[in-house]
């Protein structure tokens, strides 16, 4: 097990729980009416994003598909523009033009947000070939779900990506549903991290329920990929809370399979009993960090739905440059 | 500025070649485009002079290297994309259109994609359906895209240099019939073409007769013969499809009161009937005849030489057409 100093565990903790309660708050003002259209909460996943950011270098680079808050939380972009973005204001991420499914920090070598499935991948696979053509040692870390792992373009992706050993790391999020279908019922195997093995490109199965067993094969995942070995194939076991998106109640999977993995493997749960347990930090510790968190949301909230909608005149802003 | 003759070919080749010697950034890949010179020759000997890491085979996986190379876009570089033909291109469609086209819009303005996506477009010769498509009005239905389809070498060269220093992603349309043909015009090494202006080819008084891309050449060819019917025709060649360039169109139409639209693609939903919409929206009061309209007929194109014969517009219906329109000049 990798062992943190106190700093970095609470920094983690931290990070994971902001995800988890902003994404709350995401779901209880798409309830409210405030935010709109498809919304797509990470909510179970947080270990994943923050385990893998501890992991990056500076100038690394990250891109995913729609679900995508929680890795912009994780890069430390300002969550106060991310929420303003899910409601459609001036002062978001994005002016407002994108919306929950396309947020983007190129300071903080964010890429988005991409709302068709699969077509991310690529793109990733073009970052990391962007930094391969400069001659640097960035890493591209390229996010996508079980779904998108059956999308013609991913495979197209990985032949190129070993063909010229592009350095990115094509990292599945496989919360075992794809919208409603089960990954049983789409694909011939259960074992996505195999997927890679007809293009020689290497896989690698990590429990993305533990932020601790994130960082510590994650890291090793980053350090092949940096070293100029060409890509690898990372599949991260985890799960999903809530439905697909906000318009989905998720009546395909029983309660009782979500309470299961809310009781046992939840990541910020366990963390903190980790946390307690190792006597990195004690509850009081715990406890403020809680409260930091409350008093960050509200500071969130209040300014995304201050942040007025962007003007009519900025309508066709940004077409082209 | 020398006065010499040039094929488009050429003229395509020494636009990249140029770009890519004054800005490390650009890049080309495609398939057949390094080690086989190109499949039409447009990129012959851009390997021996720019090795292979800037001009790149890729394997047969159109819409995995369309985004890929999007991506390079994304993070900095300046990619070319060679489409061995852009009926291949529609596997890639969805990278041009949802991560090229939109990407800087959705983001806000954080994002910019320059790209250019080239190759040759429409219809070649007794290829059939699946390889013989326009695709102008297909992408010039779409803001973000810039849209280019020049016909002869000067434009080819001075449009697509203009095209690989545009920030925004770029269509650029060309023909393989017109490839091997030659243009003598002026040329220098900064010779450049600003995107969304058409070109009067030649001026007349009767009629407007709008093409481009390979069906300029034929109307040209059929101006001269209007002449000899004593029709004097306007040939415009528009050479961007998209921003149109909606002001000399419309001068144009009010001083000859007449226009004919002629294209390659089909005729549902053509350009033709873009600039048939705008004429009528804006210089009805000028027009002393209905618009016409000439494109593929509305079907697949077919295989048999009679039948294709049938299917694509010529020099002749551009006269026969332009002479409807003129009856009692």
């Amino acid at each position: 097990m990798v062992k943190l100093n106190k700093e970095d565990s609470l920094k983690i903790y931290k990070e994971m729980l902001l995800i988890r309660r902003f994404e709350e708050k995401a779901g209880q003002l798409y309830g409210m009416g405030l935010i709109a259209g498809f919304c797509h909460l990470y909510i179970g996943q947080e270990a994943i994003a923050a385990g893998m950011k501890y992991n990056m270098n500076k100038d690394d680079k990250v891109i995913t598909t729609y679900r995508d808050h929680g890795h912009m939380i994780s890069l430390e972009s300002d969550p106060k523009k991310i929420m303003a973005e899910l409601l459609g204001r001036k002062d978001g991420c994005s002016k407002g033009k994108g919306g929950s499914m396309h947020l983007f920090d190129l300071e903080k070598h964010f890429y988005g947000g991409h709302g068709i499935v699969g077509a991310s991948v690529p793109i990733g696979a073009g970052l990391a070939f962007a930094d391969q053509y400069k001659g640097n040692d960035n890493v591209t870390l390229c996010y996508f779900g079980d779904g998108a792992a059956h999308q013609g373009q991913v495979y197209e992706s990985f032949n190129m990506a070993k063909l010229w050993n592009l350095p990115v790391l094509f990292i599945i999020e496989n919360n075992r549903y794809a919208m409603g279908t089960s990954l049983k019922r789409a694909s011939s195997i259960d074992a996505l991290y195999k997927r890679g093995e007809g293009f020689n490109i290497p896989g690698v199965q990590i429990n993305g329920m533990n932020v601790l067993e994130v960082i510590k094969e994650g890291k090793k995942a980053i350090d092949y990929v940096r070293s100029g070995k060409g890509p690898i194939l990372v599949e991260m076991d985890t799960y999903r809370y809530r439905g697909h998106s906000m318009s989905d109640p998720a009546t395909y999977r029983s309660k009782d399979e979500v309470s299961e993995k809310k009781k046992n493997h939840d990541p910020i749960l366990s963390f903190k009993s980790h946390i307690l347990d190792k006597k990195i930090a004690n509850e009081d510790e715990i406890k403020a960090i809680d409260k930091e968190i409350k008093g960050q949301i509200e500071e969130i909230v209040k300014f995304a739905k201050e942040s007025p909608e962007p003007d009519e005149s900025e309508i066709f802003d940004n077409i082209y440059q | 500025m020398t006065v010499q003759k040039l094929t488009v070919r050429k003229a395509l080749c020494e636009a990249m070649s140029e770009e890519m010697r004054s800005d490390d950034k650009i890049f080309i890949m495609g398939e057949e485009v390094a080690e086989y010179n190109g499949a039409y020759k447009v990129t012959q000997g851009m390997l021996d002079e720019f090795g292979s890491k800037r001009v790149i085979d890729t394997p047969i996986t159109e819409h995995g290297f369309a985004g890929l190379a999007v991506g390079a876009a994304f993070s900095g570089l300046k990619p070319i994309v060679e489409f061995m033909t852009f009926n291949f291109a529609m596997q890639a469609i969805d990278q041009i259109i949802n991560s090229a086209a939109k990407t800087h819009y959705m983001s806000g303005g954080q994002v910019k994609c320059p790209i250019v996506f080239r190759g040759p477009n429409g219809a070649a010769a007794r290829v059939g359906a699946q390889h013989s498509q326009c695709y102008a009005a297909w992408y010039g239905a779409i803001p973000g895209l810039k849209v280019i389809s020049p016909y002869n070498s000067s434009d080819c060269k001075g449009l697509l240099k203009a095209a690989i220093r545009d920030p925004n992603p770029v269509i650029f349309l060309e023909n393989e019939i017109t490839y091997g043909m030659e243009f003598e015009e002026d040329y220098d090494d900064d010779h450049i073409i600003e995107i969304g202006k058409a070109d009067i080819k030649k001026s007349g008084s009767d009629i407007t007769i709008i093409a481009f891309s390979l069906m300029v050449g034929y109307a040209l060819e059929a101006a001269e013969e209007l002449q000899q019917l004593g029709i004097s025709a306007e040939v415009i060649d528009l050479r961007t499809i998209r921003p149109l360039d909606r002001e000399t169109i419309i001068e144009s139409v009010k001083k000859t009161n007449r226009c004919l639209i002629a294209e390659e693609g089909f005729p549902f939903a053509s350009i033709g009937s873009e600039i048939s919409a705008m004429l009528v929206e804006e210089a009805f009061d000028y027009l002393d005849a209905p618009i016409g309209r000439l494109a593929s007929i509305d079907c697949p194109l077919p295989y048999a030489e009679n039948l294709e014969r049938l299917a694509l517009p010529k020099k002749e219906d551009i006269v026969r057409k332009a002479q409807e329109i003129c009856v009692g000049i």
